[in-house]
């Protein structure tokens, strides 16, 4: 199920550190993000994209002011609305975060295996498909790290998007990718969003993507300036 | 192994596969839950054998009550007490066989040392009263000044002892008296003298002038078939007119004497100490293994809450994890120990051995202690936000 405004943040107020070190990061932040579609934030170093985005992405506690994900309130939710939340969610993060344990191929599997116990046939299937998709289909079997940074970013996306979820965030997805790697992940994210309805939230740099993007939302100092569509 | 896990938990055994990615770590982590468990085996061995040895003379006696003096916490120690109280106990109709038990501490003066015999002496002629590997030695008993000796005792050559026979029997002076040994029986060393032996009440007195067949060390009574030994003895705690008497059922005087010997006697306060310090190392080392694990994998974990994975995911990791160092640590824990205990025991005749129960228990110990170190260690991840933790 695809919610019209399946993002929408209002009056977003947000702080780091205690007592003489509180800082605020965000400022009264308004945001609504369309279902479907492909938004992107940008703004300087520090402005607060990743402390919106991870706000949004229900990996942070809201400190004040609302957020609605998916139809449901994160101000004060419940750990286990966080949860469930968070299993319709695909993070895919700056810094790849691949267990270093597993191999990509079991890296990939834990995001299906989230959902419950299910036939492993099909679940590695699956995980070999977007590996593949994603031209990993002959490191299916390395351990994160026996692969090039490009090819862990990768894993990691294919490890978001294996579950097919409702909504993607991604804070500089392809920052370690090369410039073919990059435009796959970004086409296969905007044809997710066309064919099934996900939508995608992303911060990057990367002059490629904004031209693919529906939207482009510009923070700076905690607050969104510019919201445009190109 | 691998397999097994994944079969067992429904998911990628994540825990084995992180604990077995740093082969180095693991060997250590499995060295430190096998060092713990070889502590808590070799202090519950030498607690256990304590309780063998204590409990070991009630077993060369057959009875159903026994009646001991105030100050008697044990089968050697306390006051004598008066033959004419196991009259009067057996003016109950149920109490149907009555003797007296003679202790005390022979010392056999030997070229090189002197070894100390906890001497009991009892009336051969009813050998209801001595265990079947007793009753078929008693005959020799009733020759006068003989005596069957314990073929562990401390001290002694193994050879030596294996030569006693009726025919080709050994004698000793004791007490200025030639004591004549005729046979000998699986005793087995205690914390108290270097070995036991078995006399008649009479060769008793011959030994020990001061002592009166009026006054045994104890008296040990039969029941009736059918009846119950404790009710028995309720009885005769009102019947005998002396109440400062023990009156008590075998098995209880068994019980409350080994209860006494762990937790009033400074030995077996050591030795119980000595198994809570080695269960306490053992959970700070186990510990110490699971929360490095856990520590050194949060921001890995982390993600793993970020994709929607709860508290319970990670207990069922920690669990795997304290079941693989658990069993795997075991195996080496166990044999080591075992071999220990061997060698200890052969060392000091000490009935120092590994148990089936003392390995169950340490296993599910060292089981349990894994779990609850691991839940203690992902706590942290409760209340932290993922994205603190990257
Ligand atoms: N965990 C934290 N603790 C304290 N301060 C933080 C924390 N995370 C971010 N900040 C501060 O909040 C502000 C916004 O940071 P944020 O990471 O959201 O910026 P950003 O736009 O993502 O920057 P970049 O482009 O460098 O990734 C910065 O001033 C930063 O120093
Ligand atoms: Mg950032």
């Amino acid at each position: 199920m695809t919610e019209d405004v399946p993002v929408k943040v209002n009056g977003l107020n947000h702080w780091f550190g205690k007592g003489e070190a509180r800082k605020q990061a965000l400022f009264d932040v308004n945001l609504k993000v369309a279902g479907g579609s492909l938004t992107v934030l940008v703004g300087p170093s520090g402005s607060g994209k990743t402390t919106l985005l991870t706000l949004a992405g229900c990996l942070r506690d809201v400190q004040h002011g609302s957020i609605r994900l998916l139809g449901q309130e994160l101000n004060g939710a419940h750990s286990d609305l966080q949860r469930a939340l968070r299993r319709r969610l695909g993070f895919i993060f700056q810094a790849h975060n691949l267990h270093g344990s597993l191999t990509a191929l079991q890296n990939v599997l834990m995001g299906l295996q989230v959902h419950g116990r299910s036939d492993p046939v099909l679940q590695a299937k699956a995980a070999r498909h977007i590996l593949t998709l994603l031209g990993l289909g002959d490191r299916m079997d390395y351990l994160p790290d026996n692969l090039s940074g490009g090819q862990k970013q990768r894993v990691a996306v294919a490890r978001a998007l294996v579950g097919n979820p409702d909504i993607v965030f991604a804070d500089e997805p392809t920052a370690a990718l090369d410039r073919e790697s990059g435009a796959t992940v970004v086409q296969m994210l905007k044809r997710l969003g066309q064919v099934r309805g996900t939508t995608t939230v992303m911060v990057t740099h990367d002059n490629r993507i904004l031209e693919l993007a529906d939207r482009i939302v510009t923070l700076e100092d905690g607050r969104i300036v510019n919201d445009t569509a190109p | 192994m691998s397999l097994l896990l994944q079969a067992l938990f429904g998911r990628l055994p994540i825990g084995w596969l992180q604990l077995t990615h740093n082969r180095t770590r693991f060997a250590a982590a499995l060295a430190g839950v096998a060092f713990a468990n070889v502590l808590v085996f070799v202090q519950l061995g030498i607690m256990n054998s304590m309780a063998t040895a204590t409990l070991k003379p009630y077993g060369f006696f057959q009875a159903d009550i026994m009646i001991s003096a105030s100050d008697a916490n044990s089968m050697t120690e306390g006051s004598n007490v008066a033959r004419q109280w196991m009259y009067q106990a057996m003016a109950d109709p149920d109490v149907v066989a009555g003797t007296g038990l003679f202790v005390a501490t022979v010392t056999w003066q030997r070229t090189d040392k002197a070894l100390g015999l906890t001497t009991y002496g009892i009336d051969p002629t009813q050998p209801i009263f001595l265990s079947p590997e007793m009753a078929t030695r008693a005959a020799t008993l009733q020759l006068p000044n003989s005596g069957i000796l314990d073929r562990f005792t401390r001290g002694l050559p193994r050879d030596e002892t294996a030569a006693i026979r009726p025919q080709s029997p050994l004698s000793f002076e004791a007490n200025n008296i030639t004591l004549t040994l005729y046979d000998t029986f699986a005793g087995g060393g205690g914390f108290g003298g270097d070995g036991f032996m078995m006399v008649s009440d009479q060769t008793f007195l011959q030994q020990f002038p001061a002592r009166s067949s009026g006054a045994p060390d104890h008296i040990l009574l039969q029941v009736a078939a059918g009846a119950d030994p404790d009710v028995v003895a309720a009885r005769l705690r009102d019947l005998v007119s002396d109440k400062s008497l023990r009156i008590r059922s075998y098995a209880q005087a068994a019980a409350e004497d080994l209860s006494y010997q762990q937790t009033k006697r400074p030995t077996g306060i050591i030795f119980g100490f000595g198994v809570v310090i080695g269960v306490l190392v053992g959970i700070v080392i186990v510990y110490q293994v699971l929360s490095t694990d856990v520590a050194d994998h949060l921001s890995e974990y982390a993600t793993f809450k970020a994709i929607g994975y709860g508290q319970g995911f990670f207990l069922s990791v920690v669990f795997e994890q304290a079941l693989v160092l658990g069993m795997l640590g075991f195996v080496p824990g166990l044999a080591v120990a075992s071999l220990l205990l061997w060698a200890m025991a052969s060392a000091t005749t000490l009935p120092l051995a590994m148990t089936a129960g003392m390995a169950v228990t340490v296993f599910i110990g060292t089981v349990v202690a894994c779990s609850l170190s691991g839940a203690i260690a992902t706590r942290r991840l409760v209340a932290a936000d993922p994205a603190d933790l990257f």
